[in-house]
């Protein structure tokens, strides 16, 4: 194991911002941590989270798909992309880098996101495994192990030392360039670390949800349920939920009109919207219950069932940090999670 | 007050002058409250509260609720009652169907502004008085309810009910609070400054509209922003000033009928202080119009809304320095 004093860290990003760009957690004005560009000045965040999740890196909110460029009776199509560059992206949790698991089933499947993949190719993720978790927080319930969290490198910061352990092929190239600064240490301090951290995690009130009825052969029972109904009775259809969330992944596509072309551009869309899916016909969805239930049922019984079980949530707790009203999918699993 | 506003609603639900009541159900931390409809006093007993973490205004609820067979119970907090009136007003909620009880509140405990101080882990917390003591993770804490309080409660306008069909505990009065001591400052700035400041703040929105879902002030059916007929509907804005113009047209839109509930800010993922784009509309209508609070009765026309010969000439706004 590779380690490194805290009090070195800036010279550590300033060496790793020299060769690519470098993002990392930083606090923004309002208190609160964001991810940004590292440039001489910037000091990591303290706090455990982003408010906005890493899946901005390689799924952003807008992105420039396709010009039309019209010139009498000519259209011009252009590609928007300029190949892009490397970058690093400094101090993941481990929720958020299983989030890119998830991501990567929907977007790397046949037919292949060409724009997302690309930005999955020129990223490089060092981890950072977190040793103060949130009453929110329910990683364990998906079995992500926070004091180990996935990545290209992880990385641990305890006592006066940040510990680097590669992971990836990109990952063991990375702490390579950087060896100057790292020296050799043994893993003790480490691993007191992830026992202490792993002992409050053992006390997280939503680390054992009961999800056995979560299941496919449910999909029907689940549907019907009459419990959506007071569920979804408050929600006030805005999409803070599917916009903090590492896991939500739907789209929209829209055009832009520029005067002298289209702009077509994809932003992320949200289930709750009024308008999502709306098609020809109409919108499939014409109450809030119903698209309140499209969130949860996708990411608790359609995602599991189309990916070997897995589930479309983290338990990063960051829709039950930022719902106005407090309606969660801690609360949906509850209410639901119940033979009914 | 939680267990006698429950007796309350049961004596109207069983006289048969209400048949459901709107107020706050119990989550799983004593923070995360919602908004809730109870039908039967099986429901009250099982989640009905109301304490110094019931934030929500339910008014805007009301809306659809009061369109809805039979008579609603609604418990509101006097800063509710402003909105609801607003509504009254605007034809947005039909009074007969709607029994007000207004509840008295002493400002509500934020748990954003709590976790923004550093607390964290916050398994339980209990407000006694003046003092909030939380259970986390990492141990107990005990701190001010006046540091956990966010600007809304801290600059309360009024500790008066509006409108109530009935009241419940000590009716307070209007406050002289320090509301537009911000908006001071910000006046205060160069129009550089304040330029860059607005653009910093309104950078970090990610366009998740809760700030007008949660708004009583926004009630159109259909908003232009959602509206591809409107021309200028938006899911995502083509740069980020644009995305700036969002909240610049919402404010002006609500401007002379928010009633500074502060909701905006409230629900605000990104903490962008929105509700100072509202107060400063507000505090230029008193200053050109005279004093006027919104929501405080049902009849006033709203100063934007009403042509009076001695409305104030556009070249006051150069004169007060508009054009700076």
């Amino acid at each position: 194991m590779l380690s490194l004093a805290i009090a070195k860290l800036n010279d550590f990003f300033a060496a790793l911002a020299a060769k690519e760009t470098l993002y990392l957690p930083v606090d923004n004005d309002a208190g609160q941590a964001q991810y940004k560009k590292w440039a001489e000045g910037d000091t990591l965040s303290q706090a455990l989270n982003t408010v906005r999740s890493a899946k901005d890196f390689f799924f952003p909110q807008t992105e420039n798909l396709v010009d039309f460029k019209v010139d009498g009776k000519k259209i011009e199509v252009i590609d928007p992309r300029s190949e892009s560059e490397d970058f690093v992206v400094f101090g993941v949790r481990a929720c958020d880098a299983r989030s890119f698991t998830i991501l990567d089933k929907v977007f790397l499947a046949d037919p292949v996101d060409s724009y997302y993949k690309s930005r999955r190719e020129h990223g490089t993720i060092i981890t950072m495994a977190c040793t103060k978790p949130e009453e929110t927080c329910f990683c364990t319930l998906f079995d992500i192990d926070a004091t180990n969290p996935e990545g290209d490198v992880r990385s641990w910061m305890t006592g006066d030392r940040v510990y680097f352990e590669a992971i990836t092929e990109k990952g063991t190239a990375l702490l390579d360039s950087m060896k100057d600064l790292l020296t050799d240490s043994d893993d003790s301090a480490v691993e007191s670390q992830k026992a202490e951290t792993k002992k409050i995690l053992e006390k997280l009130p939503f680390g054992k949800l009961k999800m056995d009825e979560f299941k496919g052969e449910n999909l029907l029972k689940l549907f019907d349920s009459p419990k959506w109904a007071s569920l979804s009775e408050a929600c006030l259809g805005c999409g803070t939920c599917t916009f903090v969330c590492p896991t939500c992944q739907c789209y929209d596509i829209r055009d832009f009109d520029t005067g002298h072309g289209i702009k077509r551009f994809r932003c992320w869309d949200s289930c709750m919207y009024s308008d999502f899916t709306r098609m020809a016909h109409g919108n499939p969805r014409l109450t809030q219950l119903e698209r309140f239930r499209q969130r949860f049922m996708h990411k608790l019984v359609y995602f599991p069932s189309n990916n070997d079980g897995e589930y479309g949530c983290v338990g990063c707790g960051r829709c039950l940090a930022k719902c106005p009203i407090h309606m969660n999918i801690v609360k949906v699993i509850k209410t639901l999670g119940v033979e009914q | 007050m939680q267990s006698e506003m429950i007796r309350r609603a049961k004596e109207l639900l069983a006289d048969g002058t209400v048949n459901r009541v709107i107020g706050w159900k119990a989550g799983e931390f004593d923070y995360d409250i919602t908004p809730a409809v109870f039908t039967c006093p099986e429901q009250l007993d099982e989640g009905f509260l109301y304490n110094d973490f019931c934030q929500a205004n339910v008014s805007k609820y009301l809306i659809k609720e009061s369109r809805k067979e039979g008579k609603i119970l609604a418990f509101l907090k006097p800063c509710d009652t402003y909105s609801f009136n607003q509504l009254i007003k605007e034809h947005r909620i039909w009074r007969d169907n709607v029994y007000v009880i207004g509840v008295p509140c002493d400002g509500k405990v934020d748990v954003d502004t709590v976790k923004q101080k550093g607390l964290q882990g916050i398994l339980s917390m209990q407000c006694d008085g003046q003092t909030v003591t939380a259970q986390t993770l990492y141990g107990e804490e005990k701190f001010d309810k006046a540091d956990s309080m966010s600007d809304r409660c801290l600059n309360c306008k009024s500790k008066k009910h509006v409108a109530y069909d009935e009241l419940m505990g000590e009716e307070g009065e209007v406050l002289d609070s320090h509301r537009f001591d911000m908006v001071e400052k910000i006046e205060a700035m160069s129009s550089e400054e304040r330029f860059n400041f607005w653009r910093g703040e309104l950078s970090r929105c990610i366009r998740c509209n809760a700030c007008r879902n949660v708004c009583p002030a926004c009630t159109c059916e259909k908003c232009v922003f959602d509206n591809d007929a409107s021309g200028i509907a938006q899911k995502a804005a083509a740069d980020s000033f644009e995305e700036n113009m969002f909240h610049i047209i919402r404010a002006f839109h609500v401007a002379s009928r928010c009633t500074d509930c502060g909701e905006c800010s409230r629900v605000c993922p990104q903490n962008i202080p929105l509700h100072l784009l509202n107060r400063k509309f507000i505090k230029d209508i008193n200053e050109f119009y005279g004093e006027y609070q919104a929501g405080e009765d049902t009849t006033t026309r709203p100063p934007l809304q009403a042509y009076t010969t001695g409305d104030v000439e556009p070249s006051i706004v150069y004169q007060k320095g508009g054009n700076n």
